[in-house]
């Protein structure tokens, strides 16, 4: 099987680490060669974070480069636009429609970009857009975002939706797992 | 067993699994794991030293008294380190000893790109660089025996795609810790001149005899595809290399560094029309294989600059690039910055209000750096704000003072110390920030010499900041809170006018952890803000303007007040922390 390549892109604290813990073990469970490559440090302060997630036979390099991804998942909408050059011409860019302002635009030194999404589907990228801090909320907490996300991600990938619960069941924190599940079903579902 | 490993857990396992007893190590990205997950091991010793020089030595110690011992760090670290490094290399060990140096190319969280490999050259030391978790785990392991049998400490050195990259690993049984016999042997271990000077010739043979052994180890491996072309690569690069060229290309993959094999090198040249080195950062393995008189292709293709990547590799090569659609506007930068309800803030924006010029040192803190703050003027390495300030000073005596130096808490006992001795004892007229948070915050709250806690969380001897600076020779020492602006301001512009040095502790724990309890978020009545933006001056990511008022996002504020004291208006309600 040829390698695939899955990108989380989002804002440092939004939870893009839990969420590749989460693809890591159940494709490794699912028997595939996996490697997860994660930003710590500094730019994890509010900055610009991105973990590559890619699977398959023998995977080689732990990174994705330009036109190479397979899938995106983007937990804010500036994001999504930053990351959309990795994106393969056929890939599927899930993103999540939440705006969180870089401090350049908190300041007034550059403007948000309202239009990015409609600017990519203009160019043919698939865009899924769901506003997925609304259902997290509907799920009992505005940090399962990750989750909400994974779960609309999780239609893009050949495994069936049993082991995505199992997966979730062995990598969040007991008291968290029914909120998970809920918001992993509202993503699903959305 | 197989799991999916980050390759600093897989260096903690290999290690543990290798027989380490003694583990002691400075947090720093991205090394910090690798002692994190040795510290969930109850039946060793691991801890946080205040400096990388210390950890060394615990674990040059803890060699001595026959035990395998380990300590880790990243790259500029091991800078701080190189004072026993480079003599450990003539005493050599008695229980093995691994020092593991985390390299950081493109940056990630680094102040610079240097590479370790030079280390392990000019303190002739061998050096294993695995190139996946796997290889992490294993090399971490037999970095032990290589240890002991060759007598020598052994560097292994990660980098932020192996340190920080998870994959598949199989571990094995490990090996159960043994404390050799400790026998007194001054002429080993007593490194001065008559002692030592019969000790170089024995680490000179040691180099020969680990060349010799570089022929044939398992750690440099050959894959031969019947190509003409050659490359010779390590690391994460060598993952790039079979990325982008898969079996059509001869590898010759470098997993010892240092000392490089001699013949190996020159056979798997042989054997190909064109050969080619891959490395990151600088050229290395290049200039030994062109010392051996061998035309290759190294840094003029492939940059010393940042990370490679596959894409490196297949442009380097002819192949096109991937096709790929963007969005037409400009996409702003999202820079890291201080936390919303961060106690850093109050204290940075009361030095910009005063036009203060600050000397920076390495943390959350740099962070101050930012727009619309943009408080600091120098960060060099931990410590050096102290003691920069006082050669600013030094050099500008009888000038108008307006400098004062900014420095966490875990930095001070790392480094800060000695430069606060030297401003009391050589007498400028400096004011030393300590911004003591209560934890090493930048690198994921590590404890410290300061916060009363150890490695593993249990309560331990706390350094009392207050009469350690009065120790030292500054009777000027006062704490601020720094979400009190009025007090911060009294504090900062009474020290700049005491004729003597001085210390303002700003304390106040990291808002992020668990035990600091925040409050609900301030909101902003509308109808009384005059749309001033003095909030804004802040730099809080909690604080924009929406629709030509002040907005705060709830999500992110967490009740700190700081922006409430700056508003004229009483515009932003609600209770704070």
């Amino acid at each position: 099987m040829k390698t695939t390549s899955v990108m989380i892109v989002g804002v440092g604290g939004q939870g893009s680490l839990l969420a590749s813990k989460l693809l890591g073990r159940l494709l490794t469970d699912e028997g595939f060669d996996v490697k997860v490559s994660e930003v710590h440090g500094m730019s994890q302060r509010g900055g610009s974070v991105v973990t590559y997630v890619r699977f398959g036979d023998k995977v080689y390099s732990p990174i994705v480069t330009d036109g190479e991804a397979d899938i995106i998942i983007a937990f804010e909408k500036l994001e999504a636009a930053r990351y959309a050059r990795y994106l393969k011409t056929d890939g599927q860019l899930v993103v999540n429609t939440q705006q969180i302002d870089p401090m350049p635009v908190i300041i007034g030194a550059a403007q948000y970009p309202e239009v990015v999404l409609d600017e990519l589907t203009a160019k043919g990228v698939q865009v899924e857009a769901l506003d997925a801090l609304t259902l997290a909320r509907e799920a009992g907490s505005a940090k399962a975002v990750n989750i909400v996300l994974m779960g609309r991600a999780a239609k893009n990938f050949d495994i069936p939706y049993d082991k995505w619960i199992a997966a979730i069941e062995n990598t969040v924190a007991p008291k968290f797992v029914e909120m998970n599940k809920k918001a992993f079903d509202l993503g699903y579902n959305s | 067993m197989k799991k999916l490993l980050i390759g600093n857990r897989a260096v903690a396992e290999g290690l543990y699994d290798g027989g380490l007893s003694v583990v002691s190590s400075y947090p720093g990205t991205p090394s910090t794991e690798i002692t994190e997950f040795l510290s969930e091991y109850g039946d060793i010793h691991s801890e946080w030293a205040p400096n990388e020089k210390v950890a060394c030595e615990v674990a040059f110690g803890a060699s001595l008294a026959g035990a395998r011992s380990a300590c880790a760090m990243k790259h500029v670290g091991l800078n701080v380190a190189a004072d026993p490094l480079f003599t450990l290399s003539y005493t050599g060990v008695n229980g093995g000893m691994v020092i593991c140096v985390a390299d950081d190319p493109a940056m990630h969280s680094s102040q610079n790109e240097q590479d370790s490999r030079h280390y392990a050259i000019a303190a002739k030391v061998p050096m294993l660089e695995p190139a996946d978790s796997a290889e992490a785990y294993a090399f971490a392991k037999a970095a032990f025996e290589l240890s002991e049998q060759f007598d020598t400490p052994v560097l292994l050195r990660m980098c932020t795609r192996i340190a920080h990259s998870q994959s598949v690993v199989e571990t094995e049984e490990r090996v159960m810790p043994v404390l050799k016999e400790y026998v007194k042997d001054p002429a080993k271990y007593i490194m001065m001149p008559g002692n030592a000077i019969r000790r170089h010739p024995v680490v000179e043979a040691r180099t020969a005899a680990l060349t010799e052994y570089a022929e044939n180890c398992p750690f440099n491996t050959v894959e031969d595809n019947g190509s003409d072309i050659g490359i010779i690569t390590s690391g994460c690069s060598y993952q790039y290399v079979k990325e982008a060229l898969g079996d059509s290309v001869n590898v010759l993959k470098i997993g010892m560094p240092n000392p490089l094999p001699v013949n190996l090198i020159k056979e798997f040249a042989a054997k190909v029309k064109t050969l080619y080195v891959i490395e990151e950062l600088d050229p290395i393995i290049e200039t030994h294989v062109r010392t051996l008189g061998l035309d290759v292709i190294g840094k003029e293709k492939f940059s010393p600059l940042g990370e490679f990547s596959q894409a490196t590799v297949a442009a380097a090569f002819g192949k096109d690039a991937n096709a790929f659609a963007t969005a037409d506007s400009d996409i702003p930068n999202r820079p890291p910055m201080m936390c919303a309800g961060c106690p850093h803030r109050g204290l940075f924006y009361t030095l910009a209000k005063n036009k203060v010029t600050v000397m920076g040192d390495i943390g959350c803190y740099t962070l101050g750096a930012v727009p619309p703050l943009s408080a600091l003027d120098s960060t060099l390495c931990m410590g050096a704000s102290v003691s920069g300030l006082h050669g600013f000073n030094a050099a500008r005596d009888g000038a108008d003072k307006k400098s004062v130096a900014v420095i966490g808490d875990s930095t001070f006992m790392h480094s800060g110390m000695t430069g606060l001795v030297n401003v009391a004892y050589n007498a400028t007229n400096s004011t030393v920030i300590i911004l003591d948070n209560s934890i090493t915050g930048m690198t994921g709250h590590q404890q410290n010499p300061t916060t009363g806690y150890n490695i593993k969380g249990d309560p331990a001897a706390k350094v009392d900041l207050e009469a350690l600076c009065k120790a030292l020779g500054i009777n000027r020492v006062r704490v601020v809170d720094p979400y009190d602006l009025k007090e911060c301001d009294t504090a900062v512009k009474e020290e700049l006018a005491a004729e003597e040095p001085s210390v303002i502790i700003s304390r106040r724990p990291c808002v992020l952890l668990k035990t600091v309890k925040t409050a609900p978020s301030l909101t902003v009545a509308a109808d009384k803000c005059k749309s001033c933006k003095r909030c804004m001056g802040l730099g809080c990511p909690a604080i924009r303007m929406k629709d030509g008022k002040a907005d705060i996002d709830t999500t992110l504020c967490v009740g700190c007040g700081v922006c409430k004291q700056l508003c004229a208006f009483d515009a932003i309600e609600g209770v704070t922390m």
